[in-house]
């Protein structure tokens, strides 16, 4: 026979239920929070910049005096010195790790094994790329950089997720508040000096950055390097012309049309590759002369797919973080 | 060569301690800019210049952008704000 709990009310139980309906706060008490009825307030540019100092300043001494109260000066003073201390161990360790390390450019390190040897004696005949780098990064090691444009690719997508402005929740009221008050949907200020040095400098960036992505295996860089500078080149023009400007060229159909299509073909073209090169099947893609601009079979058109990959994702991030939309 | 190898590392250093305790955040982010630039000189002394591009457009260019955007929307950047509201 179970015995009836007449101290329902107080009961860790009931506490418990109600932190998981979300009646109950737990971390009410030792919690700073903001109150989110002023920060909604219907003239919160306004009155938002007066009233915030002392209110800071308030909730800081308070902060102070519950941290003195609650004894966590010694706790803190202890975290310090474990801190110091910690950090003391790890650089102790890295140095004596380092005592070990073979000497740097040494004819008998362990890095000069067969296999840098293989990649440099054959690797301009295997994939005919006078830029050993790429040749090993686009060819031998092809799987990898599929890995690290898929990362880019994810990552972009995790910015989208978290920063990005859902215009239909909002209504209007709601969003010219917010336009006031932060300047996300600020269009530039025309300003002329960055409009003209713009003028001149972004064509420059642009052409720099489409040689370093289509030249990739015939001179350093390839479609990383070449997509970061062409990213900053499109940002330089988004801030000197604004996002009506940029919005012609590049939206959000864009980037998703031109991200999913670089990467599929970067998979196809790959997995062809290494399914009859596993297989010693001929792939009949022929690698050219090397030297010649049109060489070197996948690797260009790959270097342009992770390029195009590169320059959307860095164009994706400034605009998400600029103004939470593309 | 060698000594300006050297003077390199030393800076590189003296930029990566600066970053940590400079106050202002804007300064340290524009430091970290130059161990960027610092570091892609020593890729091109290393002979690696394919690293060396991508360090600039990367560490220097892309990055620094990112982390002012980032500055200007918590309102880290007060010193501009309140010599634009002296001027007015």
């Amino acid at each position: 026979m179970s015995r009836r709990k007449d101290n329902y009310e107080n009961s860790l139980w009931k506490k418990f239920r109600g932190w998981v309906d979300g009646e109950v706060d737990l971390l009410a008490d030792g919690m700073e929070t903001v109150d989110l009825s002023r920060r909604a307030g219907g003239n919160a540019a306004e009155a938002g910049e007066i009233s915030t100092i002392p209110a800071d300043s308030d909730r800081i001494r308070r902060l102070e005096e519950y941290r003195e109260q609650k004894g966590l000066k010694l706790y803190r003073r202890v975290y310090q010195v474990m801190s110091v201390l910690l950090c003391a161990a790890i650089i102790f360790v890295l140095l004596w790790t380092v005592v070990y390390l073979p000497v740097f450019g040494e004819a008998s390190n362990p890095a000069n094994n067969e296999v840098a040897a293989r990649y440099i004696e054959s690797g301009l005949q295997e994939t005919g790329a006078v830029n050993i780098v790429t040749g090993m990064i686009l060819d031998y090691r092809a799987f990898d950089t599929f890995g690290e444009s898929c990362v880019l690719f994810i990552a972009s997508c995790c910015v989208l997720v978290l920063l990005r402005i859902d215009r239909s929740s909002h209504d209007d009221r709601q969003r010219k508040i917010s336009e006031e008050t932060n300047d996300r949907l600020y269009e530039p200020k025309n300003d002329i000096i960055l409009q003209k040095c713009a003028c001149v400098l972004v064509p420059v960036i642009m052409i720099f950055g489409i040689y370093i992505v289509l030249n990739g295996h015939l001179s350093p860089g390839g479609g990383f390097s070449g997509g970061a500078v062409l990213g900053s080149g499109l940002i330089l023009y988004l801030n000197a012309f604004g996002f009506q400007k940029t919005g012609r060229l590049f939206t959000e159909r864009t980037y998703r049309k031109v991200t999913l299509c670089a990467l599929t073909f970067y998979c196809v073209a790959k997995s062809y590759s290494f399914f009859t090169g596993a297989n010693h099947i001929p792939s009949g893609i022929p690698t050219g002369t090397p030297g010649a601009i049109l060489s070197s079979g996948l690797i260009l058109p790959l270097n342009i797919c992770v390029g195009l990959v590169v320059a959307c994702t860095m164009y994706a991030f400034y605009a998400l973080f600029r103004k939470g939309g593309m | 060569m060698r000594i300006f190898e050297i003077l390199l590392l030393l800076c590189l250093i003296v930029c990566a301690v600066s970053v940590a305790f400079t106050k202002d955040l804007l300064t340290s982010i524009i430091i970290f800019m130059s161990y960027s630039l610092i570091m892609c000189v020593i890729w091109v002394l290393l002979q690696s210049p394919d690293l060396a591009i991508t360090e600039a457009a990367v560490g220097a260019g892309v990055t620094s952008i990112l982390f002012f955007v980032t500055l200007k929307k918590i309102n880290a950047i007060r010193k501009e704000a309140e010599d634009e509201q002296k001027e007015r």
